[in-house]
């Protein structure tokens, strides 16, 4: 059951500090988990982490976005948004995935790509667009969970995927409210107005096919919500690791497609 | 450039061009001047920000350009607030449906896929349309076996269609990743200025990316990261020049040049 929230009341709720991200439903959902660091490239980037365990005995890979929990590491992990290691540890993760044909789920939950001077001197753009371009192609199973703010480019990064879930109070858009109402009236306080108009709520996205599943919510705890997510996992793991690898590509290539055409 | 003047004056609905003004030194430059100047300042320099026609007239041979979803025209998918209004101002401004023009053409004889974005279409920004001309575009070069050519220029995607805009990235992005895997060349050519989920996708998916000179090209804005971080930023941060030193772009090109070093390469790359 939908309860009545505002969309800018579910903004607050998926940006809520107390409000589970990554590394709970890789604790709660997840077992045996070993967690692989860094992109080979330049560093590890803590913003996202990464690894292997099973869900129910299938070996999966996991890429969540995390923003922490203390002060320290929530700088340390500069408060969920990642840098463009994290995109590329992100790739070479999803890569391995495919090389041992094992599905790869992604966990979203960031206002967006980090935005500093460094991040764009090492590619910050490129990064999103090779996960894009590579995960179009990725020969396994990708399932992408929207679990707190899908923060624009930088939520997309891991969100190219072949089933695309929201849990209830997540939210998932082009822009924030606070930056669109910059831009339309040069008045970030009028961000509860914009949070309308953008239609970013997992019931939107629903209903414009944007999204296939949404996990509800209401008047459920955190555990009874990983549950429930759980559930419709390992269904759509099951689902969709039946199809051939090509079936798989072209479904996901007209998921996108479609959008929009 | 009589042919040109007149597509010109049927999109501006001008009879003749006024004379152009340099935004860096106030030169006031006659039009037949500066399109002979490649639309660069004779006085300073100084790059304009091409009309799509005028890219089009510089680079594909005369009378080889086969227009494609011309008519295609943005809906208000989110029925987001005086949208509507918003496309009809755009499309009076700039006299274009869309940010984008795309079609086939023969560059020094090579035939190829070519997309143009104009940035007075709404800055260029990308949303249903943008995003649907130019995957159709790499669906049709990827059909007839032709390599494509994408001049960019985008503020990014466009905030009056939410989330479609958004997932146009991917969409394009699937469209490029399947051009490619025919075999075929993508080159991409950034000019001022190339930002935000334009860069964050398919101009950064170039097999070969060019840029113009100091052209502004980047993911976050710089008054973004200015107010984000507190840092100064550096002289020329996220110019062209910034992205050939830290290794994101091939090769700078000057405009005059342009044509001829697609020619080249587009002719390296024939079997």
């Amino acid at each position: 059951m939908a309860d009545t929230k505002t969309a800018y009341e579910r903004v607050q709720a998926a940006r809520n500090g107390k409000r589970p991200m990554g590394s709970y439903y890789i604790e709660h959902m997840v077992d045996d988990f070993v967690e692989l660091h860094g992109d080979r490239r330049f560093g590890d980037d803590a913003a996202i982490v990464a690894g292997i365990g099973y869900i129910n005995h299938i070996p999966v890979t996991v890429i969540a976005m995390e923003r922490g929990d203390t002060i320290e590491d929530r700088m340390k992990r500069n408060f969920g948004c990642p840098e463009p290691e994290g995109y590329r540890k992100a790739l070479r993760l999803m890569k391995e995935a495919e090389k041992f044909h094992r599905p790869v789920i992604c966990f979203i939950g960031s206002s967006g790509a980090y935005c500093g001077i460094e991040a764009e001197k090492r590619g910050q753009g490129l990064a999103i667009a090779e996960n894009l371009y590579e995960m179009m192609g990725l020969k396994t199973p990708v399932i992408s969970v929207v679990v707190g703010e899908g923060g624009s480019g930088g939520a997309l990064a891991l969100g190219v995927c072949d089933t695309a879930i929201m849990l209830e109070n997540a939210v998932y858009s082009v822009i924030s409210p606070e930056g669109c109402a910059s831009i339309l009236w040069k008045d970030a306080s009028k961000a509860p107005e914009a949070a309308e108009h953008l239609r970013l709520t997992s019931y939107d996205l629903l209903s414009f096919d944007v999204v296939e599943k949404v996990i509800p919510e209401t008047g459920k705890t955190d555990r009874e919500i990983c549950s429930a997510l759980k559930t419709v996992l390992l269904d759509e793991i099951k689902k969709l690791s039946s199809l051939t690898t090509e079936e798989l590509l072209d479904h996901r290539y007209q998921k996108f497609r479609k959008i929009g055409a | 450039m009589s042919t040109l003047k007149t597509i010109l004056n049927t999109i501006t609905g001008n009879v003749e061009q006024p004379p152009r003004i340099c935004k860096k030194c106030n030169a006031e430059i006659p039009y037949e001047d500066y399109l002979a100047n490649h639309c660069i300042c004779p006085e300073c320099g100084a790059y304009f920000r091409m009309r799509a026609v005028e890219r089009l007239d510089a680079t594909v041979d005369k009378g080889t350009f086969q227009e494609i979803d011309r008519k295609l025209k943005s809906k208000n998918p989110i029925d987001f607030p005086d949208y509507k209004e918003k496309l009809e101002k755009a499309e009076k401004a700039s006299g274009l449906t869309e940010g984008v023009v795309c079609g086939t053409a023969k560059i020094d004889g090579i035939d190829c896929g070519l997309f143009i974005m104009d940035s007075a279409f709404m800055m260029g920004s990308m949303g249903t349309v943008v995003g649907e001309k130019i995957t159709r575009l790499f669906e049709k070069a990827t059909a007839l076996g032709l390599p494509v050519i994408g001049f960019i220029t985008s503020g990014g995607a466009r905030m009056q269609e939410g989330i479609f805009s958004l997932m146009q990235m991917a969409k394009v992005s699937g469209a490029v990743k399947r051009h490619s895997e025919a075999g075929l060349l993508y080159i991409a050519v950034l000019t001022d200025p190339t930002t935000g989920g334009i860069t964050a996708s398919f101009a950064m998916q170039g097999d070969i990316i060019i840029a113009e000179p100091k052209a502004l090209i980047g993911f976050a804005g710089q008054r973004v990261i200015e107010q984000t971080t507190g840092e100064k930023l550096p002289a020329g941060f996220q110019r062209a020049e910034f992205q050939l030193e830290h290794g994101f772009v091939d090769l700078i090109e000057e405009r005059p040049r342009m044509t001829y070093t697609l020619a080249k390469l587009l002719k390296l790359h024939q079997a």
